[in-house]
């Protein structure tokens, strides 16, 4: 199938887009020339930093007065498709609001998801994503079968982000249609969780604690060694899991991709599901005491040692440095 | 007062700490060995259990689509305190995509009566697409909020607090509903040795995907096709030292090597 026309679930953030709407119209753009944003929210301020970044036409909702974004987001693409504007491919961020969207589109345009993806291509007739499986060791490459749209989403990262210069994109206005039952739920509160520093899947530097560190109390050392590197801090799903640390922490499978320059694991073990998450960081450095730790495989430094006995003197030689 | 009906979705998958491989006729993922319930689904089974103490009364069934009439993973569930279970199991339903998936679960639900709630996961732990919460709600016509960490019921209404990039928000949302419910959103129960026993003798109802009326199943009716498998790159490891109470010089070391210090 040729693919003419690719849409991208585009985000704003505070009067810019985020990194990784950037990173998927860059994407693209390699596919075709026709690439419009659709914001599920008001895009009119957008339209010149998606244009930037290769988009010709946005997509806006206006503001959703409380409706769940991947509710109001799938009606309103649906009933731009409906209208007879179809596009051939949508790209989404694998986030909690372009996977919400992407998975009830798919039902009310009856067609398959390709989630987690890296990469997609054009290779003949199909269109094909690839995602990484069993911790990253094999990749796997699944063409679309059925009629488009196709819907794919993608990890974060996958694409390198850069401008096309762009002009301002067309702001084409779109009203969102009642939805009926399944669009039942309001947001009523939304709160901003303040983190000092930087993002989890944004920062140069990440510090993650594992069940290694015994108690939930010594994840204050990877938090005091994240601050020292100006880093952000992350954990293991089974330190969230047992509830010392809040899921927006959790790197891995089912948490955040990370790929900084230096990625520190501290009393991780390097289960296949954290390791899909940070496997891409540029360095690794891990301090574990088994020996066998699978993450000692992937580390470039690795120290086998007691994580109550390395981080205090690290702590201490980085604060003597000043 | 109304018993509060709750379908909780489970998912039985190969032991995640052994590894993983591929059916090479397929390239499906293998799931012919002994399947556990999947860690993530146990904490949905702990919500709907302490959501029905709550409402003062309440009854939790588990429905689940597996292989080889496998339930070891659903008494599991049915051990820590639902009373029954709708295994849905037809070798056609091998190479189902999520969606497919979102129809068997629907029709399986609705084979057990609509209930008030219905709570899944956020993603399985070996396919995880992390779509089928939200393909199942509209297939059932549903409304539903996704990603909840943490969940009540008050006047016959769901409030949710739902995980965001930047936070939480607070939702409100009419029952019957679904809810995605993300890992750690509670402490699941260990099932006693009294719930293990009960749970042998508790009812499973065995269906095919052709008793639920879903056509076309498996890989005619997924969208998607196998393109290719091939080995990434493999990360070469490093340096391994063991800790001779001086390691972290060579960490500091490291750091400065590249800069970051």
């Amino acid at each position: 199938m040729a693919v003419n026309n690719v849409w991208v679930f585009a985000q704003g953030n505070n009067g810019a887009i985020t990194s990784f709407t950037a990173e998927l119209l860059t994407k693209a753009r390699s596919l075709t020339d026709n690439v419009s944003a659709f914001v599920p929210g008001d895009g009119s301020g957008l339209a010149d930093v998606l244009g930037k970044y290769g988009a010709k036409k946005v997509y806006s909702t206006g503001d959703l007065g409380g409706r769940l974004v991947g509710v109001a987001a799938s009606n309103a693409m649906k009933s731009v498709i409906d209208g007879g504007d179809k596009p051939d491919l949508i790209l989404f961020p694998q986030n909690y609001d372009g996977r919400d969207t992407i998975a009830r589109l798919s039902v009310k345009l009856g067609v398959t998801v390709l989630t987690n993806s890296i990469d997609i291509a054009i290779n003949g007739d199909d269109v094909v994503a690839t995602t990484p499986i069993f911790g990253g060791n094999v990749l796997f490459a699944t063409a679309f079968t059925g009629p488009g749209p196709h819907l794919a989403s993608f990890r974060p990262k996958s694409f390198a982000a850069e401008e096309s210069g762009g002009g301002a994109a067309q702001v084409v206005a779109v009203t969102v249609p009642d939805g009926g039952a399944t669009a039942a739920a309001r947001v009523t509160a939304v709160h901003v969780e303040e983190t000092s520093g930087p993002k989890l899947d944004e920062a140069n530097i990440v510090v993650s604690g594992g069940r290694g560190l015994g108690e939930s109390t010594n994840f204050a050392m990877v938090e005091e060694l994240a601050k020292l590197l100006h880093g952000a801090p992350g954990a293991s799903r089974a330190i969230v899991d047992a509830g010392w640390v809040p899921y927006s922490y959790q790197v891995g499978q089912t948490g955040k991709v990370v790929k900084p320059s230096v990625y520190i694991a501290a009393g991780i073990s390097g289960a296949t599901q954290h390791m899909v998450g940070m496997k891409g960081s540029k360095n690794i450095i891990a301090i574990n005491k088994d020996k066998e730790a699978p993450i000692f495989a992937v580390a470039d430094l690795g120290i086998v040692g007691d994580v109550h006995k390395v981080l205090p003197k690290l702590i201490e030689a980085l604060k003597a440095r000043g | 007062m109304k018993v509060m009906k709750i379908v909780v979705c489970v998912k039985q998958i190969p032991d995640p700490a052994t590894p993983g491989s591929l059916d090479s006729s397929t390239n499906a993922l293998k799931r012919d060995g002994k399947l556990i319930l999947d860690d993530s689904d146990a904490y949905g089974v702990e919500m709907a259990l302490q959501l029905a103490t709550a409402a003062g009364g309440g009854e939790v069934s588990i429905v689940s689509m597996a292989p080889n009439n496998e339930t070891s993973g659903m008494r599991t569930a049915l051990a820590m305190g639902a009373v029954r279970g709708v295994l849905v199991s037809d070798p056609a339903l091998g190479g189902s995509d999520a969606l497919t998936t979102a129809k068997v679960l629907a029709a399986a639900i609705n084979k057990v009566g609509m209930p008030d709630l219905v709570i899944a996961a956020t993603e399985s732990t070996d396919g995880y697409t992390g779509t089928v919460p939200e393909q199942l709600a509209e297939v059932l016509g549903l409304p539903s909020v996704t990603f909840a960490k943490k969940v009540k019921v008050e006047g016959g209404t769901l409030k949710i607090d739902r995980q965001t990039e930047a936070g939480y928000d607070e939702v409100e949302c009419p029952l019957p509903a679904l809810v995605s419910v993300t890992a750690g959103v509670v402490e699941p129960r260990y099932p006693s040795f009294k719930g293990i026993m009960d749970a042998k003798k508790k009812e499973i109802v065995t269906v095919t995907a052709a008793d639920l009326g879903v056509t076309p199943v498996g890989w005619s009716g997924a969208g998607q096709k196998v393109s290719s498998v091939t080995q990434a790159e493999a990360r070469k490891a490093g340096q391994v030292i063991e800790d001779d109470g001086e390691a972290f010089n060579k960490i500091v070391a490291f750091l400065e090597t590249l800069k970051v210090i």
